[in-house]
């Protein structure tokens, strides 16, 4: 996601599962939807067959994508950049780009600051120190009204054009076959079936997930693809993008409401401790376009800042206090992420912790540092509909969870919550979809709802706050709270509240009422900046307006044939399937391609298949870009200072890699791993060396199975009853392991046993000259449940994340394999 | 003793009418007519639309209830279907989705609060509102102990570092606005959901 955003305006899927069909080509990269996402996979094999689709699928392992798919090949963990960027050097040296796409709706015009540069694997701007840049360099020249100087013809050397092009010049297709382990002749055989998607009316969707995501570049991985698809003008059609194909049922909910360290609901950012000065924190997010007459959609900022101010604290939010400003918790880290959290746990800085449906035992990086952090509490409380092994961290089971309950002094409670079949609400697809969905039975016993337990405590508190007084209640005691039931809100009052309602009359400039006191909105640009309207997320306006709840609507109907049901559910934002896609139109506001129609300009305004992501009376004679989030208005190959290890993706090596040094830069030891990368001294101690763990392991998931909750239920365990690794054949005749036998993976942080897989799907790389296996292991299975108890692979993880995101590198690590 | 009969012979037998039917009452039914027993399964259930819990298709799910909302019944989901309306999934579900009943009803679902006191090893059964009230004084006494209203700089910065919190990405939309409301609110920075994994 955190690769997404800075190269189009927003972190999120950007076309839809049934838009899949509409693609000519597909590739698969950094996920294995036919695995993980089965149903949705349908959508390739209709391509296939409506389109004549092809299928690429590139992955470490032969996957069950792969067996359907038109080309496969196998690529070393964490190399895709390298693999990403030979495609981009291939596609501008051979000129097999779409001209007028990328001319007009990219940035490879604008002009970059004479100070910038990139030598030796390091941007302008590091300190080692710190392992942080100055990214005061990673800008655009201005002209003096303080928009960005442009060069049309593209020939200037400080382009984005031209620097693009210099930068990926050294990802040769020989660098690709030497660092990916792929012949070339079968690097070359994908590049020219991608490249024939260059053509406006052809497309080539990308589909990835944690693949991408779960590795120490993984944003930038991301930025790659969606550079690529900039390049083959295939961003914003049908058929086209780049899928961010999320694991969970409302992980997108739970992200544009903001449930993360530094963010507000709907992609709003917290402060930071220096932001003292509210009229400040505005100034710097209300992003003013960078290009005359641009949309840049965050200059609204404030609107919709203080409407969740009013959602949040009703009458006490005013102009005269800055909504409360002062109230807000502000960062002094960039991000209190797990790792970091759960770094300053193990040094006994935390008192207590909570887990709602969320088992980080399992689920973080280095197990045996979480059962330690865990261990070090006052109290943790665990909601869960199921019984799960966090819960029960100072419990021993033996080898798969060997402690001394005594020794453990945190208090443990464990709360029983429904699930999804009993309670009402919404869930938001990978497609941005909000789907609501009805309570069918009760929960067993005593369970409750997640919202009657939040708000049991929140109603204790303010009751200890009343009587005894205590640390800054403020914010505590004047939480809106004007539900129906207040001991148990429902779903749908919290729904309104999200969508938001106007708490005055609101009249349009021509003194017409728009809304009335207290009525819902009907999308987010009624909101006011003056305390008029509230609106918990401002990105969800329009999920239930005075025509009732939008995302229960059933109507499947799919005018154009072409699978955009607006009138089923509804998706964010103003139910626009398809982001960006003033795109599938020429700049003329014609579509590229008779296949390709999506929306276009019908001489008055912008009609179409789909919702228009766009002004929709803004004529095609203005000129205004596409990506109405970004400042210019334009897709973004220059990332300028957006991401925290440079404005190009460039390839670093995993923390654990088999091969020696970074074959980029050979003779820069800081340029081996992410330059910019956070590692604790504690963790980096516990990374292995080629050496002791010689083979590269990938982790992942299983369709019969979903992360732990499945080893719970029945008919799940018994289609797959127990914990096994996946190996090559050929390393399994070197360590003399047969099919079955029990083998013990280690790592320098621990070790799991498991059952032996030996198999043709992985093969052994032939990388810089020397031969890596890799080694695959599923994630399932822990010591709870009715399957087969099991060791939890993530004993053997690595603590070290994303430099954006602070994901941990689950792809890609390093263990050892040996019989026992 | 079993009689196979089959559906032409039933027919016939059917000739001789009352006899027939009391067969069929006796359990001589033939074959087709067992098997159309099945589809008699899910007559008088409740359906109840839902999407499904797992992965991020969010495919259509149809929930089979016993129950009618009546006081003294209590539902019971004994069936699950794919929605054939939906025009994702179109009436699929995948392994995973088609078995959600054995999760729904997991010997693994917790029933009760419990605390698992400092030292023991067992888990102890305990009341809704003893368990709230607890909890609920663990937070406020950290919370008072180490809530920072200046960092050390002399911003103001009314943050609670000392207590973290993951909330669930399987929970609803509606579930996750509320905990973002109050937790956030509590000035906890140390926040996270699966996205972050």
């Amino acid at each position: 996601m955190a690769g997404l955003a800075p190269t189009y305006g927003r972190g999120a899927m950007t076309n839809h599962w049934v838009d899949i069909s509409n693609a000519n080509l597909v590739l698969s990269m950094g996920g294995n939807s036919a695995e993980a996402h089965p149903v949705g996979f349908r959508w390739v094999m209709e391509a296939k067959e409506k389109n004549n689709a092809k299928l690429i699928s590139i992955d470490p392992r032969y996957t069950r994508t792969g067996a359907v798919a038109d080309y496969e090949v196998n690529i070393r963990t964490g190399t895709d950049i390298v693999f990403l960027g030979g495609l981009i050097n291939f596609l501008l040296e051979t000129d097999q780009i779409q001209h007028e796409y990328v001319r007009a709706y990219t940035d490879v015009s604008l002009i970059v600051k004479e100070e910038f540069g990139f030598h030796d694997g390091l941007f302008t701007g590091y300190n080692p120190d710190e392992n942080t840049y100055d990214k005061s360099s990673w800008s655009y020249e201005f002209d003096d009204q303080g928009y960005v100087k442009r060069d049309d013809t593209l020939q200037h050397p400080r382009c984005v054009y031209q620097l693009m092009r210099q930068h990926y010049s050294r990802y040769t297709i020989d660098m690709v076959e030497n660092v990916c382990g792929i012949p070339s002749q079968n690097v070359q055989e994908v590049w020219n079936m991608i490249a024939e998607t260059a053509v406006p009316d052809k497309t080539m969707t990308i589909l990835y997930a944690l693949g991408w995501t779960q590795h120490s570049i993984g944003a930038q991985i991301i930025r790659t693809g969606a550079m690529v698809q900039l390049l083959l003008g295939n961003t914003g059609l049908p058929g086209g993008g780049v899928n961010a194909l999320r694991g969970h049922s409302n992980i997108q909910g739970l992200t544009d409401l903001g449930l993360l360290s530094n963010l507000l609901p709907g992609y709003m950012r917290l402060p930071s401790a220096e932001e003292q000065d509210y009229q400040g924190y505005i100034k710097k997010r209300a992003k003013q376009p960078l290009l005359p007459g641009e949309v840049s959609y965050w200059k609204f900022y404030e609107r919709f800042h203080v409407s969740l101010m009013k959602a949040w604290y009703g009458d006490a939010a005013q102009a005269d206090n800055n909504w409360c400003y002062d109230w807000l918790p502000k960062l002094t880290e960039p991000l209190y992420d797990v790792i970091y959290t759960f770094e300053r746990m193990h040094k006994g800085k935390l008192t207590g912790y909570f887990c709602q449906g969320f088992n980080p035992l399992a689920s973080f990086p280095d197990k045996n540092k979480t059962s330690e952090a865990l261990a070090k509490l006052k109290y943790l409380v665990v909601m869960d509909p199921l019984a799960v092994e966090t819960a029960e961290f100072w419990k021993n089971y033996g080898e798969l969870n060997d402690v001394d309950s005594s020794q453990i002094q945190t208090e443990v409670f464990r709360l029983p919550t429904t699930c999804f079949a009993e309670d009402d609400g919404s869930i938001v697809n990978s497609a941005r979809w909000l789907q609501w969905h009805w309570k069918a039975a009760p929960p067993p016993g005593e369970a409750r709802p997640d919202v009657s337990i939040m708000a049991g405590l929140l109603h204790r508190l303010q009751r200890m706050y009343r009587e005894e007084g205590g640390a800054f209640p403020d914010p505590i005691l004047n939480l809106t709270w004007q539900y129906s039931n207040p001991e148990d809100p429902g779903a749908e009052e919290l729904a309104m509240e999200y969508n938001g309602r106007a708490l005055t009359d609101i009249y349009d400039s021509n003194r017409n009422i728009r809304r009335r006191k207290g009525e819902l909105l009907d999308d987010f640009g009624m909101l006011q900046a003056d305390g008029s309207t509230s609106c918990g997320c401002w990105i969800y306006a329009g999920a239930w307006t005075e025509d009732g709840n939008q995302m229960a609507r059933r109507d499947n109907a799919d005018p154009f044939g072409i699978g955009m049901t607006l009138g089923w559910a509804w998706a964010w934002p103003m139910n626009r399937r398809i982001l960006y896609n003033r795109a599938a139109a020429r700049p003329d506001g014609t579509p590229w391609g008779p296949e390709k129609r999506l929306v276009w300009w019908n001489g008055h305004r912008w009609v179409g298949a789909d919702i228009p992501d766009f002004p929709d009376a803004s004529p095609p004679s203005a000129g205004v870009g596409p990506f109405i989030m970004n400042q210019e208005g334009v897709g973004h190959f220059f990332g300028g200072s957006m991401m925290m290890e440079g404005p190009f993706p460039e390839h670093y090596e995993p923390f654990e890699s088999p091969i020696v040094g970074n074959p980029l830069h050979p003779n820069n030891p800081q340029a081996v791993n992410n330059p910019a990368a956070r590692v604790f001294p504690d963790d980096r101690a516990r990374f292995g060396t080629a050496k002791e763990f010689p083979y590269a392991a990938t982790t992942y998931r299983l369709t019969e199975h979903f992360h732990f909750w499945t080893t719970h239920a029945k008919l799940n365990s018994i289609m797959q009853p127990q914990k096994f690794v996946e190996i090559g054949e050929s390393l399994a005749n070197e360590l003399g392991i047969k099919e079955g036998n029990k083998v013990r993976v280690s790592s320098k942080r621990g070790y799991i046993e498991a059952v032996a897989v030996v198999t043709k799907r992985i093969k052994p790389l032939q990388i810089t000259g020397q031969t890596v296996h890799q080694v695959g292991i599923p994630i399932h299975w822990g010591f709870k449940g009715v399957a087969k108890h099991g060791f939890l692979t993530n004993t053997l993880t690595p603590a070290v994340g994303d430099a954006n995101t602070q994901t941990p590198e689950f792809k890609s690590f390093l263990v050892n394999v040996e019989k026992i | 003793m079993t009689l196979q009969v089959t559906r032409r012979q039933f027919f016939k037998l059917g000739a001789a009418g009352m006899a027939t039917s009391s067969m069929a009452m006796m359990g001589f039914a033939p074959d087709a007519a067992q098997a159309s027993i099945r589809h008699f399964k899910l007559t008088g259930a409740k359906i109840t639309r839902n999407i499904c819990t797992y992965c991020s298709v969010g495919c259509g799910m149809l929930l089979y209830s016993r129950g009618d909302g009546s006081i003294n019944s209590t539902d019971d989901i004994y069936h699950v279907e794919g929605d054939p309306d939906h025009p994702v999934s179109r009436g699929s579900l995948c392994p995973k989705g088609a078995g959600v009943l054995d999760f729904i009803k997991s010997e693994s679902r917790l029933s009760h609060p419990e605390v698992r006191e400092p030292g023991s090893s067992e888990w102890k059964r305990i009341s809704w509102d003893d368990a709230l009230d607890r909890i609920a004084r663990h937070m406020k006494d950290d919370r008072d102990a180490n809530f920072e209203t200046h960092d050390e700089n002399g911003n103001l910065v009314n943050r609670w570092l000392s207590t973290g919190f993951l909330a669930a990405s399987a929970t609803t939309n509606e579930t996750a606005y509320l905990t973002h409301k109050i937790v956030r609110n509590l000035g906890i920075l140390s926040f996270d959901n699966q996205a972050r994994v």
